[in-house]
């Protein structure tokens, strides 16, 4: 430290204040340099490159061409965003979305109420099994899922033939409608166990004896579940979703492995990388990301300005 | 928590259930692509879920076979890529989330809050600008180009663990050490680092996790197998030859690194799953 100033009589009101300010300064110093790096490192690696993508879709710049390079202001954007295949990219991704992230919450927190409730030799168990799906690469995930319906090699068909609409010849991947749903079924699959131990943090924290008085009180489960339980954890709730939505908006592995965005199944983070890593068209394939960047930030703001979701209070941080 | 020996049996008998539902949920796609890597390449179409006879083939060709080279150096990559990314996403943020959760700086919001905004980033959105960069300083396809958009992934996450476990500390031990005489530099050193060990060690588990998971920068930076992680390798196999279907060689190198991560949740379950919630709802 470099305080070796210690006030040698109480009367020196000064330079007890000069030393606890020396002090105080230093520790700000420390904390910028033991913090410092890590900021920086993650401004240069996100900061940096959007700015650079929002510097890119100005221009009119395919590689391929890399001459014919010229600046065109907002043009970019208005080719995207006057283009259906923008819109129907967005479209897809919002309804993959919406039910991935409404199937997930009712899904999740029934895992964490069974995982919260499961009898004691069970619970290591669960909470072990849970884990699965959420460490398993996504990629992985995928080609489970889609060898499970793929029509040679699945035994979904066989399986289920004597469902309406499913037959030995059912093309899951043929058409819209079959291939969001399996697009679907293997993002839930994978990401319902983390909306589900936060949820499951998040039960733990609900008083034991308020749900002990409800009990009393002659309140039913139902009435214990939406009076007490889910209202106390309302903080949790709203962070699991926030994180779930913004993660379900970026979705690309899955649609690469299942569909390479066939039968408008294109989703707007495929959409960003076809323009740019499969057409290297540099300039449009900006303008989509720098768009779709700008629909996160505003998901964001819905979240937190309209369910007020206080992401200071849920990391801890007041 | 209700003592559950008076339990009534019939309810006993419904959480059993709900406990197998559970696994067999999360266990269910797994046992399947290990199911379909044992299989033959003419029993792949059977339209069965287990094979018809249990066969090492897919195994032989990925490790020893034609995708030999292909599975090999994705492998390799993954683990080097993941390793070194993760070890500098660690060191960073345990510095970081030292000074957040033990010194009065101004600026600690600021840098959490970044932190969020990096984690919720569209991974995509980084791609396209640095695609074009690296390939004109030479970055495209190697492993630097790789580890340095990974520390986006990996850095922000490790910073919020690692400060909710760090807050945990009873830093009461530390003024001791320093009322003792060491320095702040010291204390943080000789005190702390052996109490913060299993939550760097969580940190670092989850943050491999999530470099090891990484699909988009791996298919959009690299093109040859110079570089070439394993989740995005698996989308190049072929069969054994170019007419076969891949898919017995895709579920066994699925399988292969599905393992260690397997292994690596089993034996840290309490912790990672304590690792993975304090960071985003308040412990």
């Amino acid at each position: 430290m470099t305080t070796t100033r210690v006030p040698d009589s109480a009367a020196e009101q000064e330079a007890v204040a000069a030393a606890l300010s020396d002090r105080a300064r230093a520790e700000r110093r420390l904390g910028w340099w033991l913090a410092g790096p890590a900021f920086v490192v993650m401004l240069l690696v996100t900061a940096y490159p959007i700015v650079q993508a929002f510097y890119d879709s100005l221009f009119q710049f395919r590689l391929t061409d890399p001459d014919a390079r010229e600046f065109n202001w907002l043009g970019n954007y208005w080719v995207v965003l006057t283009d259906s295949v923008w819109w129907q990219a967005v479209g897809v991704t919002v309804l993959i979305t919406a039910i991935t992230v409404a199937v997930e919450a009712v899904l999740g927190f029934a895992l964490a109420l069974v995982m919260h409730r499961a009898l004691r030799t069970l619970r290591p168990v669960l909470r072990t099994a849970i884990l699965v799906p959420y460490a398993i690469i996504t990629v992985v995930s995928a080609f489970a899922w889609f060898y499970a319906f793929d029509i040679s090699t699945g035994f979904v068909n066989s399986w289920f033939d004597w469902l309406p609409g499913i037959g030995a010849d059912t093309n899951w991947f043929g058409e819209f409608s079959t291939s969001v749903t399996v697009i679907i079924a293997s993002e839930i699959w994978k990401t319902t166990p983390f909306i589900s131990l936060l949820l499951l943090a998040g039960l733990a924290q609900v008083p034991e004896d308020l749900q002990e008085a409800a009990k009393v009180d002659g309140a039913t489960w139902w009435q214990r579940m939406y009076k007490v339980t889910i209202p106390n954890m309302k903080a949790a709730i709203m962070v699991a979703l926030l994180f779930r939505t913004l993660d379900a908006f970026r979705i690309f592995d899955n649609v690469f492995i299942m569909t390479q965005g066939s039968n408008n199944t294109e989703v707007v983070s495929f959409l960003a990388y076809r323009q740019t890593i499969s057409r290297l068209e540099i300039g449009l394939g900006s303008a989509v990301s720098v768009l779709l960047f700008l629909c996160v930030v505003l998901i964001s703001f819905t979240f937190i300005k309209l369910f007020k979701v206080d992401l200071a209070s849920a990391r801890g941080e007041r | 928590m209700m003592d559950e020996r008076d339990l009534p049996t019939r309810e006993k008998v419904l959480w059993w259930i709900a406990g197998v539902v559970v696994i067999v949920y999360a266990l269910f796609p797994v046992v399947w692509i290990v199911a379909l890597s044992f299989k033959t390449p003419s029993d792949l179409g059977s339209k069965r879920f287990w094979p018809t006879s249990w066969v090492w083939e897919n195994y032989d060709n990925i490790l020893a076979g034609d995708a030999q080279e292909l599975f090999l150096s994705a492998l390799r990559n993954s683990i080097g890529i993941s390793l070194i990314a993760t070890f500098i996403s660690v060191v960073l943020a345990t510095f970081a989330a030292y000074a957040i959760a033990r010194l009065d700086f101004p600026g600690k919001r600021v840098i959490l809050t970044t932190a969020l905004a990096v984690a919720i980033f569209p991974v995509i959105s980084i791609v396209t600008p640095l695609f074009n960069l690296w390939r004109n300083i030479g970055l495209y396809d190697t492993w630097p180009g790789l580890i340095i958009p990974y520390l986006s992934l990996t850095l922000p996450i490790s910073i919020w663990t690692l400060s909710a476990f760090f807050r945990q500390i009873p830093w009461e031990l530390e003024q001791a050490a320093q009322v003792d005489g060491a320095t702040t530099w010291q204390a943080f050193r000789k005190v702390i680092v052996p109490l913060a060990a299993p939550g760097v060690f969580t940190t670092a588990i989850i943050s491999f996790f999530i470099a090891w998971n990484d699909f988009v920068y791996g298919i959009s930076l690299t093109s040859t197998e110079r570089a070439r992680p394993v989740p995005a390798a698996l989308a190049f196999f072929t069969g054994a030859s170019q007419f076969e279907d891949p898919a017995g060689s895709i579920a066994a190198a699925a399988v292969i690194v599905t393992i260690p991560v397997v292994v690596l949740v089993l034996l840290f379950q309490r912790r990672i799953v304590s690792g993975l919630t304090q960071g985003a709802v308040k412990g």
